[in-house]
């Protein structure tokens, strides 16, 4: 729970040995996430956009290093909190934001909504907002892979509140057993819902559970996006090698929320502080800028342009179609 | 042609949808062991030899092995599971109702979870939690479709039927009613061995089946049930009362052309369920029968089913608790007669 975890030296190595381009598209992912969620929080709060949401700024590292180091037929599972997953795995901002307003251009037609965003064309099953339930589902995903001798693999989401359910025991239980393709990625921010993990577990360290089970666990600073992306390079070589499952615990927080209109009065001042102080995308600013080839410049070019697209899908999602009324009872037998 | 149990029949076509399909395996607790039993039931004994590392044994954990076969559904697999009670459906319940029966309508349609789930049920001197009717916990579930086998000819056709299909599926079977052999056998069994054809067949899961035809009265009964109400039928027509017995078998969806087509030639319906009364499946079909064939009625709807308390042990009471020949007979008569 400390947030000082000691550097990565994997992390070191890729911001110096990777591509520029490379390490520009995850600061554009990252960026992408907040912008989207914080112009989603705007739309919520205003009274246009439908529904609920669960948000993840703050935890934006987590999802782009893990799904850049998967590839595209590889598949993810999600939670509730799910749109940075899904942003992070490709899914579209149009087909986000129709979703968002319910619409039939949604990517999931308007029938699953926040919690439920997916798209199985682009690798991502529809979030499962039951805590730990994806669980399960994600071990049988990878086994799927290992019966039909396919080379994919699964990183499936999970909050650090999933950890005390039946459905984490049972599936991760499994997944050991049968030496499953799957990445079991735990985004620690530290509380389920407003509860502090403290109060839920007698050894707060989540990673530990892996060697109760017999496999390998590693706990990431899951607010450097590289330090993110080297561990789960290394987690899915493995599972892709036969050498599954891995746990990784990815030490985050969540600078909003646990949903709508949620003042956060249970997280203590230093300690948001302290977090804000950590804040994976200023700290990727400033990792690209100890490079020598990237400008502030480049930057505000990548963040303009992200505000431009989320702009202009907005526009569009606020006048995409709706669902007839017809559609209520389609979709339900295939 | 062959004479066959049920159990012998599950075998069968599970082992020839294993044979068709590459996609398809079985997974469940104790159901390939060497030296087990082939399940808690004998349906799957043999199989784990004749299709290496398709018959996967799981830890005891039902909610887990259910995702974990929904998961496998997703991606392109035709698991079989099972739970050797279907008690333990609790349990697996957040899988099959939030995920299994789910996913399809909050994808939009994209995702396909062709899984089939077996479940034993039935009272039979094993106390409260080996022997409750599970069925009515799913039947109100969209997503899912429920069927309850009680011959044998049907489980096999309503299995591979089952496997081929792109949704899950709900099998019910009854203890009574497997014909298992040797230690596993059963107590009190029923004879629901059928006459097995030997080309493939499929069974559809969304019709009832005329067992028994008559004129005075319609029974409504499934599994156990529906054996009893043919026995039932056989003692009243030597009183003179013609009853037509019907095999409920879909649950999920109900067959109301062929229960319609009986209401309307008889006026008067019988429902036998074992389960408790309140909140049962009679209830729903008795519902049914009043919005699509009220006019036809000539009385009220009766139903026979069981008590409102969880399932005793002692036989006494156990046999109290499941309606029984005597009292299908008594109830068709007083509503003949009424």
């Amino acid at each position: 729970m400390n947030p000082t975890l000691s550097p990565s030296p994997a992390a070191a190595a890729l911001l110096r040995g990777s591509d520029r381009n490379i390490l520009l598209g995850l600061y554009e992912k990252l960026v992408l996430i907040r912008e989207f969620e914080e112009r989603v929080k705007f739309l919520f709060l205003e009274g246009t956009m439908p529904g609920t949401i669960h948000q993840c700024q703050g935890q934006e590292a987590t999802a782009v290093g893990v799904c850049a180091a998967l590839r595209s037929d590889d598949f993810i599972t999600s939670t509730f909190r799910g749109h940075g997953h899904a942003l992070a795995k490709g899914l579209g901002v149009q087909e986000m934001l129709d979703e968002l307003f319910g619409a039939s251009t949604g990517c999931c037609k308007g029938k699953g909504g926040s919690m439920h965003m997916g798209n199985m064309d682009r690798g991502m099953v529809p979030g499962i907002a039951i805590v730990a339930g994806g669980i399960p589902l994600a071990a049988g995903m990878a086994l799927a892979f290992k019966l039909q001798q396919r080379p994919q693999v699964v990183a499936c989401f999970f909050g650090d509140g999933a950890v005390a359910e039946g459905a984490f025991h049972e599936g991760v239980n499994m997944a050991a057993l049968w030496n499953l393709p799957v990445v079991l990625v735990c985004e620690n921010n530290l509380y389920g819902a407003s509860t502090r993990i403290d109060k839920v577990m007698k050894n707060p360290c989540v990673a530990d559970r892996a060697a109760a089970y017999g496999f390998r666990g590693e706990t990431v600073d899951g607010n450097d996006v590289l330090a993110v992306l080297a561990a789960a390079q290394r987690a899915v070589a493995e599972c892709r090698a036969g050498q599954g499952p891995v746990l990784l615990e990815l030490l985050t927080y969540r600078r909003t929320g646990h949903s709508r209109r949620d003042a956060c009065h249970y997280q203590p001042k230093d300690e948001r502080e302290a977090w804000f102080a950590r804040d994976p995308i200023e700290r990727f600013a400033a990792q690209l800028a100890e490079r020598g080839d990237v400008t502030p410049a480049d930057l505000a070019a990548i963040r303009a342009r992200v505000e431009q697209q989320i702009a202009a899908a907005v526009a569009v999602a606020q006048r995409a179609p709706q669902p007839t009324l017809a559609d209520l009872t389609t979709d339900v037998y295939a | 042609m062959k004479r066959q149990g049920i159990a012998e029949a599950l075998r069968d076509g599970i082992a020839e949808e294993m044979t068709r399909d590459p996609s398809v395996f079985c997974i469940g607790e104790d159901i390939g062991v060497p030296g087990g039993w082939g399940g808690a039931f004998t349906v799957t004994l043999g199989l784990a030899e004749k299709f290496p590392g398709r018959i996967i044994d799981t830890p005891i954990a039902e909610l887990g092995f259910t995702g974990v076969a929904v998961g496998a559904a997703m991606m392109g697999m035709r698991p079989i599971a099972d739970v050797q009670y279907g008690d333990f459906l609790f349990l697996a319940s957040d899988q099959l109702i939030n995920n299994a029966a789910k996913l399809r309508y909050m994808s939009g349609g994209t995702v396909k979870v062709p899984l089939v789930m077996r479940a034993p049920i039935g009272a039979t001197g094993r106390g409260s939690q080996h022997a409750q009717s599970m069925e009515r916990y799913f039947t109100g579930v969209p997503g899912l479709k429920v069927v309850a086998v009680s011959t044998a000819y049907d489980a096999k056709g309503m299995l591979k039927a089952a496997v081929r299909d792109d949704n899950p599926v709900m099998i019910f079977e009854h203890k009574l009613l497997y014909g298992s052999k040797g230690a596993r056998a059963e107590p009190g069994a029923v004879d629901a061995t059928s006459e097995i054809p030997d080309d493939d067949y499929v069974v559809p899961l969304d019709r009832a089946v005329v067992r028994r035809e008559g004129t005075h009265v319609t029974i409504l009964g499934w599994l156990l049930m529906a054996h009893f109400a043919q026995a039932a039928a056989a003692q009243l027509a030597a009183e003179g009362i013609e009853a037509e017995v019907i095999d409920v078998r879909s649950l999920s969806p109900i067959d109301y052309e062929t229960i319609g087509a009986s209401v309307r030639k008889t006026g008067r319906v019988v429902i036998v369920e074992e389960g408790p009364k309140t909140g049962g499946v009679s209830a729903e079909i008795a519902a049914g029968i009043m919005e699509h064939c009220a006019d036809s009625l000539q009385a009220p709807v009766t139903r026979v089913a069981s008590a409102d308390v969880p399932v005793p042990f002692t036989p006494i009471l156990e046999n109290a608790y499941r309606p029984d020949v005597p009292r299908i007979v008594a109830a068709v008569r007083q509503l003949v007669g009424s």
